[in-house]
């Protein structure tokens, strides 16, 4: 990447704000995430946090505020924000038509990339789905169905990558087997946002945090200086005595 | 329209394909038996035009009836059942555009439509002696037609987030307008009541131009007809794309 793609930010948001009905989701939310960076989005169930990437993703549209990946508005460029982002949706969801690799290549060529078997192979290879690539994706099982959902997120390659619990409710090999892989990516320079309940994995991956509380940023700092500014010796007490914070 | 806006495509017409027993298959089988059954039991009365059978008007109108549903099922229940179990969202997070992805999704209920109606109607063809007056009249007729009913489709799967929903779409709209659009009778039959119904019925144009290209005779004009197909389209075309451009149930 040249000098002028390193100094944007991977993803801007300024001022987001989101009505659902009466309920006021997101109250000017502001975030930067530089490029390279392994970020975590905290915060308790209804903090705002999926709404939030559901509007980076463009399956939600904010009813106020900036919302910009790659220096691409989520908007008026859609295109090329999405060709930017991948995104593991929290949901188990599947298309129950097709295999593995059919479902790869579809996505694939959703993005207008054809011939992309060799990227597909070394995902497969990398989440261990090697030898289910012809399987239906009925017959999975939930933790393989996870690794699908994040290999049809990473399919056209995207800078940045965005997921949203992704090891809720699975089991201890697929985590340590996700996070490697997560690890790699973000190593090679794809940025990473993370959501998580499970606040030892983000203690372990991410180096800076920003959490959401009733749709608004009450800290956004780096892991040391937030555990720091409360006196906390792990990120669990430091997210105890924020959410007690008036 | 690029590599994007043909794998929607391809997707959407292999999701058929992959089940073709439910989606091929069932719907000739149910339009044969429409057609042993009622031209069995009508092909004994007076012609409806002079010098054509029963049959030969019939079989015009059960294909197009056949294609109408079909081309309308495959792009509704495809996206309502997308929505449900919420895999919708990999397309949605793709940099297609809403007239790609209205396009894919019409294209591909054509397809069905027109591969349901070319079975019954080689099928039907073996039974029955049918001919042909204009190639170019049917052809503009499926083709419009089976847009018709996609795109239909298309605006019913947007707006319908539960099954039931999209159920009331295929009894309490769907089925009316294709048993009230002629397939069985002419127009000139019906009592002035429901002969004036009819003529709001977009899918009576569709049947009756259709069946022209075939016996050279029809209620109205085929131009008429050609004019209410193409502007329905048009209507359906303009709604359908400004409500995705909206986010419309899609993108709240």
């Amino acid at each position: 990447m040249g000098d002028s793609a390193t100094s944007l930010p991977a993803i801007k948001i300024r001022g987001a704000e989101k009505y659902f009905g009466a309920l006021h989701a997101l109250r000017g939310v502001d975030i930067t995430v530089e490029q390279g960076e392994f970020f975590a989005l905290l915060g308790p169930n209804g903090a705002g946090k999926t709404t939030l990437i559901s509007m980076l993703a463009g399956l939600t549209r904010a009813d106020r505020g900036v919302l910009e990946v790659m220096g691409h508005a989520v908007d008026r460029d859609y295109r090329q924000a999405r060709r930017a982002l991948g995104v593991v949706p929290q949901e188990l969801v599947f298309d129950p038509f097709f295999t593995v690799r059919e479902a790869l290549r579809l996505q694939s060529g959703y993005f207008g990339l054809r011939h992309n078997d060799d990227w597909i192979d070394e995902i497969l290879s990398n989440l261990q789905l090697t030898d289910k690539a012809d399987t239906n994706m009925r017959a999975l099982s939930g933790g393989m169905k996870r690794r699908v959902l994040i290999a049809q997120a990473l399919v056209h390659r995207p800078p940045v990558v965005v997921l949203d619990e992704p090891t809720a409710g699975v089991d201890v090999e697929l985590r340590q087997t996700l996070w490697k892989f997560v690890r790699r990516l973000n190593g090679e320079g794809h940025t990473i946002l993370l959501t998580t309940h499970y606040l030892e994995e983000a203690e372990a991956l991410c180096r800076r945090v920003a959490v959401l509380r009733q749709g608004q940023v009450v800290a956004c700092d780096t892991m040391a200086g937030l555990l720091q500014a409360r006196q906390a010796s792990t990120l669990e007490e430091a997210f105890v005595a924020l959410l007690r914070e008036v | 329209m690029g590599v994007g806006f043909a794998t929607l495509l391809e997707k959407e017409v292999l999701r058929f394909w992959k089940v073709s027993f439910q989606t091929l298959l069932a719907p000739l089988v149910s339009t044969l038996l429409y057609l042993v059954v009622f031209a069995q039991v009508l092909g004994q009365r007076d012609s409806i035009y002079p010098g054509i059978s029963y049959a030969a008007f019939l079989v015009p109108g059960l294909v197009m009836m056949a294609m109408l549903q079909n081309a309308f099922a495959n792009s509704s229940s495809s996206l309502v059942q997308s929505k449900v179990t919420g895999n919708l969202v990999f397309v949605l997070l793709t940099p297609l555009s809403e007239g790609e992805f209205f396009g894919a999704y019409v294209l591909a209920a054509m397809v069905r439509g027109i591969m349901v109606g070319s079975v019954v109607l080689i099928a039907a063809w073996l039974f029955f002696s049918l001919s042909v007056f204009s190639g170019v009249w049917i052809l503009v007729f499926c083709l419009l037609s089976t847009f018709m009913a996609g795109a239909l489709g298309v605006l019913a799967g947007v707006w319908a987030e539960k099954f039931d929903q999209m159920a009331a779409w295929q009894n309490f709209l769907i089925l009316p307008l294709t048993f009230l659009s002629g397939a069985f009778y002419s127009l000139h039959s019906l009592p002035p009541l429901w002969h004036l119904i009819s003529r709001f019925n977009p899918f009576f144009y569709a049947i009756d131009g259709f069946r022209y290209g075939f016996i050279g005779a029809s209620d109205v004009s085929p131009w008429s007809s050609l004019v209410i197909v193409g502007s329905t389209c048009l209507a359906l075309s303009w709604t359908t794309l400004a409500l995705l451009r909206s986010g419309w149930r899609l993108r709240p």
